[in-house]
């Protein structure tokens, strides 16, 4: 087993309400300093595989029935995200989800929940240095803050707690693409500075794998395949199903793409 | 030709007919009719005079009980002001009987009207908002009602109370405890009858629709508010006659024990008897009273000992006490209450010998 | 006029009171949604606490005052850790009862020990803090719940603004989800939520009984004001709470000294079925920001 690995999904299945089946057995592992990304269409399971790594399954009444989640050696499939948020495991939700009500500083403080007795200036110092624009809105109200400034919020706010590990989900969501851009650069900077791994699940799959080391692919509650970025980038399946490109670069009609064919092969 | 079912062989339905069936086998309808005779011509004539007092205060309440479990139980729609409502009813009864002249078996139903529409005034928050307004909208309703009946002396003659006419069924005066039995049993047995039924239709549907989810209900195109309103005033037509019956069996009436208090004891019987189920409601009623039984037969034992008076014990005290510990014990270790421990007792006696 | 500014003065010092209580109650819906019928239960535990304390036990005055608080914040944690936990994530009908229910069993205990009878405290307060503004004569007690009641105001209003803790309420009343994604331990900020609210609610018991006597009756009755207070002002708004809390003074006030002593405990009532069907979310209910 490689000594730096950070995070190991062995097989898990994930069950919501006690019937629905979501996840049918992922396996993926992450190793440090590296950002991973979690591609596939919508109800792939992307999202719900973020979660139960980092336990926000519970209140929404879904379980992980099967298999395990390590951690830097230790077991926290099923532990409550108090605790795992405590080992150093944030997910940035998607849809952003700031506090409406509390100013942007106040949003900021709230990331210091797991280690709150600490000092946490130099801290604030370093997220407005990621985030500038965040600096002059800092006594606003986030519910009158537009998406970008509070895409960059939000992600500021979990730096705050120091994560080992990062969990974007769809940080480029509604996202002018000037400001995907420029978001998609802070992640590769926050990664290579702070040397936070970080696992990005995005539909920008172009983008994902620009930045991303390595990729997964997820279809149905399954991984149906993974490998390097640059490789992923080659693979014509996956150019014509996320980057939008047929296998010679070049647009292609729809009667030559049947596509349910191939993603029959890869069920 | 319809064959005769004595048990049912698993849980499988052919016919929609089926999942709406009261009884899901004959031997159910069977054991009714035999309840149903004991109920009537047995039980008043081996049970003594405080055993009717006993029996006849558990119909009426689980006539008011079986009202709010419509609301709470069916609706989802939680009332505190269900002991005012009983009120109405029995003050509707008495003026009604006694101002108007109206017959026994005429005032009861008509009290009966004239609570749904004052529960009507108070539903009317429910339809603009969630369920929690119109909790604190009956909490008003209950405060409002008490004073008014205390205040509004030309109507009810404030704390003076008001004494009732006897009542008279078919030229017959009803005033023992038997009699008194007969009527409000057979009432109970009729608005059971009503309400399993009422549950079947198209409203109790709406209603338990509306309870499970009511966006998804409207989606669904029930009109939430006129349902909502409905279900109100159903739960207040039963708790106004309940309360009628009340006032005509326990002859003359004060303003006094319909207070707070009281609401928190229809709750009681709901909760304990089963949110949902009609059987729940009678057994809720059934345990409540019981209860209220029990305790004051303590306190006058604690009273002979010359416990009370050093102590500061007294029943108002025990009886909140305990109404307020069984809803508790209820809600954390078995919220489905009465009705379902005895569907599981039920099913053991069943499944006996082989339990598994 | 005198009258009229008596009865200001009254409304005003017994509404801020109400607005105290009611803030507690808001703060335990806000974070926990849970509708607390057993608040007027809380504000009785409190004031017979510090009867305890103070007339039973002889304690010094302060030390009796600042020993009830402290034993209620303990026991709404108690309430919130034994009987509201289990229930975190069931129906809201059956949190609701359960208050409805821990509500008659703290009625019921109470009644039990003091029975139904108004016990008083001795008179502590000196005479020296009334204050006569013109013709008016401010009672010590006014004064004295006055004063409290602002410092609690300003001590909360410092809480919830700077401390962390008090952020982290905000947050998970805020947004439940995003709070727990960053590690906020939010089943803490609900035991939080209710010792704090059992607090400011012996607090306003306290407060309460040195004004009318305490009975069991009474004060529970009163507790169950804050229901009017947080309708008017909005079930989820703090500030909104304490401005309720003095309408429903002075309204109780002018309504008992103008038309009928016995209409004051109704009056709010009415008030409250009266904004329940005009303006349904009160009148300081928060603007919801909402973003599509």
């Amino acid at each position: 087993m490689n000594s730096d690995l950070l995070l190991q999904l062995n097989n898990i299945s994930v069950v919501y309400s006690d019937v629905i089946q979501v996840l049918k057995g992922v396996s993926l592992s992450v190793e440090s300093n590296r950002i991973i990304s979690l591609l596939g269409s919508n109800g792939a399971g992307k999202t719900t595989t973020l979660k139960a790594i980092s336990g926000l399954l519970k209140p929404e009444n879904g379980k992980v029935t099967d298999g395990s989640v390590l951690f830097d050696g230790a077991t926290i499939q099923n532990a409550a995200p108090e605790e795992i948020t405590r080992r150093g495991i944030i997910q940035v939700l998607e849809g952003r989800e700031p506090f409406k009500y509390l100013t942007i500083e106040e949003n900021l403080k709230v990331g210091t929940a797991t280690r709150w007795m600490k000092p946490y200036r130099k801290d604030l110092d370093m997220v407005y240095d990621y985030f500038p624009s965040l600096v002059k809105r800092r006594k606003t109200l986030a519910g009158y803050c537009s998406g970008g400034e509070l895409q960059m919020l939000v992600m500021g706010r979990a730096l705050m707690a120091h994560p080992k590990l990062l969990l974007l989900d769809e940080p480029s969501l509604g996202l002018a693409p000037l400001v995907v851009k420029e978001i998609f650069r802070i992640i590769r900077r926050i990664n290579r500075e702070q040397g936070t791994t970080i696992v990005l699940v995005e539909q920008n799959a172009n983008m994902a794998l620009q930045i991303a080391h390595y990729g997964y692919v997820m279809e149905n509650g399954k991984i149906v395949m993974e490998g390097a970025a640059e490789d992923l980038r080659e693979n014509p399946d996956v150019r014509e199903f996320y980057l939008g490109m047929g296998a010679g670069g070049t647009s292609r009609s729809y009667k030559d793409i049947k596509s349910y064919r191939r993603r029959k092969r890869w069920l | 030709m319809r064959t005769i079912k004595f048990h049912p062989c698993g849980n499988f339905k052919e016919h929609y007919e089926q999942e709406i069936s009261i009884f899901e086998t004959d031997f159910g309808r069977l054991w009714m009719w035999i309840g149903l005779l004991c109920l009537f011509g047995v039980l008043p004539f081996i049970s003594g005079e405080y055993f009717l007092y006993v029996l006849n205060m558990i119909g009426i309440a689980a006539i008011a009980a079986l009202g709010l479990n419509i609301l709470i139980g069916f609706t989802g729609q939680i009332s505190l002001g269900h002991g005012a409502f009983f009120g109405v009813g029995a003050y509707a009864g008495a003026i009604l009987a006694t101002r108007l002249g109206m017959p026994f078996w005429l005032s009861v139903p008509a009290a009966g009207l004239v609570t749904a529409l004052v529960g009507m005034v108070f539903g009317i928050p429910s339809g603009r908002l969630k369920g929690l307004y119109l909790t604190i909208a009956t909490l008003a309703g209950q405060f409002i009602i008490e004073y008014i009946l205390v205040h509004w002396e030309s109507l009810t003659q404030g704390t003076m109370g008001i004494t009732l006419p006897a009542a008279t069924l078919l030229g017959m005066e009803i005033t023992s405890d038997r009699a008194f039995f007969m009527v409000i049993y057979a009432c109970l047995a009729g608005i059971t009858l009503v309400t399993v039924n009422l549950m079947r239709t198209r409203f109790g549907r709406a209603f338990i629709a509306i309870r499970d989810n009511d966006r998804a209900a409207e989606g669904m195109g029930i009109p939430i508010f006129p349902y909502k309103l409905l279900s109100f005033a159903i739960s207040s037509f039963y708790a106004g006659f309940a309360g009628a019956l009340w006032a005509f069996y326990s002859i003359s009436i004060t303003t006094e024990p319909f207070n707070l208090s009281l609401s928190v004891e229809y709750i009681a019987m709901v909760i304990i008897g089963g949110l949902g189920s009609i059987p729940g409601a009678i057994f809720g009623a059934v345990f409540i009273t019981g209860l209220n039984e029990v305790l004051r037969f303590v306190t006058d034992m604690f009273m002979q000992m010359g416990l009370s008076t050093s102590f500061g014990l007294n029943m108002a005290a025990l009886r909140e006490f305990a109404f307020g510990l069984a809803i508790v014990l209820f809600i954390l270790f078995e919220p489905k209450g009465l009705a379902e421990v005895w569907r599981i007792i039920r099913s053991n006696f069943r499944l006996w010998p082989f339990s598994y | 006029m005198d009258f009229f500014l008596q009865l200001l003065v009254n409304g005003l010092s017994v509404g801020l009171l109400y607005g105290l209580s009611a803030m507690g109650f808001v703060m335990v819906f806000k974070s926990s949604s849970v509708l607390n019928f057993a608040h007027g239960e809380l504000l009785a535990i409190g004031a017979f606490l510090f009867l305890v304390l103070s007339t039973w036990a002889r304690l010094p005055i302060p030390a009796a005052f600042l020993m009830t608080l402290a034993g209620c914040f303990v026991l709404g944690f108690l309430v919130e850790r034994i009987f509201l936990r289990p229930l975190i994530g069931e129906q809201l009908i059956f949190v609701i009862m359960l208050t409805v229910g821990l509500a008659a069993i703290f009625k019921g205990l109470l009644l039990f020990v003091f029975g139904g009878n108004l016990h008083t405290y001795p008179v502590f307060l000196p005479e020296g803090l009334a204050l006569h503004l013109g013709a008016i004569y401010v009672p010590p007690v006014y004064v004295a719940s006055s004063l409290t009641g602002i410092i609690f105001l300003v001590l909360f209003g410092l809480f919830f603004k700077f401390s962390p803790q008090g952020i982290f309420m905000r947050s998970v009343a805020d947004n439940q989800r995003a709070a727990l994604s960053l590690g906020v331990h939010v089943k803490k900020v609900f035991a939080l939520s209710w010792a704090i609210a059992a607090l400011v609610a012996g607090m306003s018991g306290i407060v309460l009984g040195i004004i009318n006597g305490i009975s069991v009756h009474e004060i529970s009755a009163i507790g169950l004001k804050v229901f009017p207070v947080v309708i008017l002002g909005g079930l989820d708004s703090i500030g909104g709470a304490i401005i309720g809390g003095i309408i429903i003074g002075l309204l109780e006030a002018f309504t008992g000294g103008y038309i009928s002593p016995s209409l004051r405990d109704v009056v709010p009532y009415i008030v409250l079925v009266f904004i329940l069907l005009i303006k349904p979310y009160g009148l300081f209910g928060l603007v919801e920001i909402e973003r599509v």
